[in-house]
């Protein structure tokens, strides 16, 4: 019965992932799901390796979704992926041929119709003097032959193409822009949305001095292979460039670049400081709270239990929100109710301040929840034996239940730090790593390695993968350091080697 | 009554005030929710009016596709929890009671790895899913599927710590007597292992579910589509830019209809949580 159930299972996997590869040549991938697909039905058809057969199906989510993006981003961090560094040389010397077409005096000019054949943007253009209509692709110039022109110029019908409206078209602007047409005399660019003319490229490239040349000027760009970029003599270079390796290039910029060292330790010192204050406050708030419930002649615990809950029960990303507008200076509710005017998101103090508060408020309910259960099961023979002993409350508390509780509930402050080292979402929901100084506005008074990786990958500026890769490949490594470290310390380690 | 005070009446005043700490933003949720104007600026911490015309906006919008969001959120963490659930005691099973040559580095690894948070690989992830757009459109951008294999990803982490620990505490003997009687190990899992673990599912699919409906940025990069979005990437949307002191109402609003269903299962399973969260991290 379970035979079947796996080869059903293999069967379907092959057929439905099979096909999109061999359409697409994809012969590696397909090489692999075979692979991988006949491991899976051997291992579930055989009586041997039990244990694998619980672990596989977890490990292959964890290996595909999670180790080859980790894998992926530590080989990013060594090269320049980023603005002006995304595809390779080919492509880097296209667009800045394509890039630097301009129209020659007396060339023909087109009127331009944007369509779609098969899903792919084609030219229709109109010869304005001949009123003649050519279909324009990568590959060159046909005629099409019974295309009908509107009143406007623009070709109105044309059978087996798909027609864009003007917003469609304006959708695909980078696309439109980036088309080139190679005509007899030159290229076919789009001039805006409607027209089109025929120019020629002014910067070319010259494989016998892998080189780029401008027509007029007569500079010259030599390719620069340890950067990815063509260089001229002065050391200015093109824009457009390609993806190198540049070894520790990123890393080493971490560290001494004074423009980025110095925030970076700025940066990880408020990093620090955000986390440990979190996990701190929640944690003596809500071992306080349990602790204050914990006796014996309190009633009305479970209603108190349940509105301690609720804020860990509230969407998060939802309630983050919420709090930064009652942050807000001229209508949130704290200035309201307080009658100040501050403004708390504005200052850096007040705004560092906010966000752990904010944290706290998230923060506690959980540590409350954990902190009980533990309450419950230190038995209350031992605080009483010490306090027949003699021993006064806060005696009792430090030297007996303060320790034990520490046993338990170590592991899940160190995981409690970790998530929050990186908690992103605090931060880039309330103050978005604000307020910055007027001077810089690279790094926010409370911004984490976290969002400031992310600005720096998708931020306004340039995008930098390979430095954003780079960063986020120390968060990991100090994360790892520090739990790696704590777990030792706890004994956890017991747990494993038993 | 002084005596009462100081044994028991200090700690119902403390205890108020941390209440009054941990309900007043979700009273002024509240407010904000039925105050009949709608907008940040005339919410205040009390309600100063009840309608529900928040609500009704909220269902009747066109650009906001409240019920499509929520749905769509329910069902990927229902989902993505119930098979992150199902794929970590699997593991956690396998790691607590067998013993195999590289057991011990397969946990430290697994420790290691669920230490990368998620999306800090975006970059990766984004130029991966561009690739099985383009090959398997189902499970590419803007649909649920990928976005749930996505989140399954990690599902070996946290969780089958947390199970591992809590299936230390069961004692060996159960399973080796059901061996003795003849049991398979698939029949010792289903039957034996998987009722007395109940408590550790019940915590571990609440925290599953309660972080896959609060997951923004892969979320943020993955649904595009205003159908397909879920509540957090939707709803932060509706505050963004222009809309952030009109629309405050109908957020507050969807802020509430959110917090039902984890407030619901939060409730059911109270009791469980609290033994289940401290026996799994419990060492003795």
């Amino acid at each position: 019965m379970s035979r079947i159930a796996v080869l059903g299972v293999v069967s379907a996997i092959l057929l439905y992932a099979g096909p999109p590869l061999i359409a697409t040549g994809a012969w590696v991938a397909l090489a692999v799901l075979g692979v991988v697909t006949g491991v899976i039905g051997y291992l579930y058809l055989s009586r041997r390796f039990i244990p694998a057969k619980y672990l596989v199906p977890g490990t292959i989510f964890l290996l595909v979704f999670q180790v080859f993006p980790i894998v992926y981003t530590m080989t990013t961090a060594f090269t320049n992926f980023g603005d002006g560094h995304r595809g390779d040389k080919q492509a880097a010397i296209a667009a800045i041929e394509s890039d630097s077409v301009r129209q020659v005096p007396g060339s023909p000019d087109y009127g331009l119709t944007p369509a779609l054949k098969g899903g792919k943007l084609v030219f229709l253009l109109t010869d304005t003097k001949i009123k003649q209509v050519q279909v324009g692709t990568a590959d060159g110039l046909t005629p099409l032959p019974g295309a009908k022109i509107g009143i406007s110029g623009k070709v109105a019908q044309a059978p087996g193409y798909t027609i864009l409206t003007t917003p469609q078209a304006a959708e695909r602007g980078p696309e439109i822009s980036a088309l080139s047409v190679p005509a007899p005399n030159g290229t076919i660019k789009a001039n805006g949305l409607s027209r089109a003319f025929e120019g020629r490229a002014q910067k070319t490239y010259d494989a016998a001095c892998d080189c780029v040349t401008d027509a007029e000027t007569g500079r010259r760009w030599v390719a620069d292979g340890s950067r990815g970029f063509f260089v001229d003599p002065s050391g200015r270079h093109l824009i457009q460039g390609w993806q190198v390796d540049v070894g520790f290039a990123n890393f080493a910029r971490v560290l001494t670049d004074p423009a980025i060292s110095g925030y970076f330790l700025g940066v990880f010192a408020w990093n620090m400081v955000f986390a440990l204050a979190s996990v701190a406050t929640s944690f003596v708030l809500g071992l306080g709270v349990a602790l204050t419930l914990h006796h014996p002649r309190m009633r009305g615990t479970r209603i108190y239990r349940v509105a301690l809950i609720l804020p860990y029960a509230m969407p998060a990303f939802a309630m983050l929100l919420v709090w930064r507008d009652m942050f807000n200076r001229d209508f949130g509710l704290i200035n309201h109710m307080l009658g100040l005017n501050l403004d708390w998101l504005g200052e850096p103090t007040t705004a560092r301040f906010a966000v752990i508060l904010v944290n706290l408020w998230l923060g506690f309910p959980y540590m409350f929840l954990v902190a009980t259960g533990a309450l419950q099961a230190i038995p209350r023979e031992l605080t009483e034996a010490a306090g027949i002993d003699g021993a006064s409350m806060v005696c009792t508390f430090r030297k007996v239940t303060l320790p034990l509780l520490l046993v338990a509930l170590s592991p899940l402050l160190i995981c409690s730090f970790a998530f929050n080292f990186n908690n992103f979402n605090a931060i880039q929901l309330t103050t978005q790593g604000g307020p910055f100084p007027a001077d810089s506005p690279q790094v926010g008074a409370t911004d984490l390695l976290i969002t400031y990786t992310f600005r720096l990958a998708f931020g306004t500026g340039s995008a930098q993968f390979g430095f954003a890769a780079a960063i986020s490949v120390f968060i990991f490594a100090f994360v790892a350091l520090v739990s790696a470290i704590t777990f030792r310390q706890t004994h956890r380690q017991e747990e494993v080697h038993a | 009554m002084t005596r009462w005070f100081k044994q028991v009446g200090w700690r119902h005043l403390v205890v108020l005030v941390v209440v009054a700490f941990a309900l007043f933003p979700i009273l002024f949720v509240f407010s904000a929710a039925i105050n009949p104007l709608g907008t940040l600026t005339s919410s205040q911490l009390l309600p100063t009016g009840a309608s529900l015309d928040n609500f009704a906006n909220l269902f009747g919008s066109v650009t906001y596709p409240f019920a499509r969001w929520f749905f769509n959120s329910v069902f990927i963490a229902l989902s993505a929890s119930f098979a992150s659930l199902l794929l970590s005691v699997l593991a956690a099973y396998a790691f607590s009671r067998m013993r195999f040559r590289g057991r011990r580095v397969g946990v430290l690894t697994l420790l290691l790895v669920q230490m990368f948070p998620q999306f800090l690989a975006i970059v990766a992830i984004f130029i991966i899913f561009t690739k099985v757009t383009e090959l398997y459109p189902a499970f590419g951008f803007n649909g649920v599927w990928g976005l749930m294999l996505l989140y399954l990803g990690g599902a070996l982490g946290g969780n089958t710590w947390l199970m591992k620990g809590f299936l230390d505490t069961i004692p060996k003997e159960l399973d080796e007597a059901a061996r003795v009687d003849g049991a398979t190990h698939a029949q010792i899992f289903w039957r034996i292992i998987l009722p007395l673990v109940t408590p550790i599912l019940a915590v571990t699919g609440m925290l599953a579910f309660i972080s896959t409906m609060s997951e923004f940025i892969i979320a943020n990069v993955f649904l595009r589509d205003p159908e397909s979005k879920t509540l957090a990437v939707g709803m932060f949307g509706m505050i963004a830019g222009d809309g952030r002191n009109a629309n405050f109402g109908m957020f507050a609003a969807a802020t509430l209809i959110t917090a039902v269903p984890t407030v619901g299962v939060f409730l059911w399973l109270q009791k469980y949580i609290v033994c289940g969260l401290t026996s799994g991290a419990v060492k003795s």
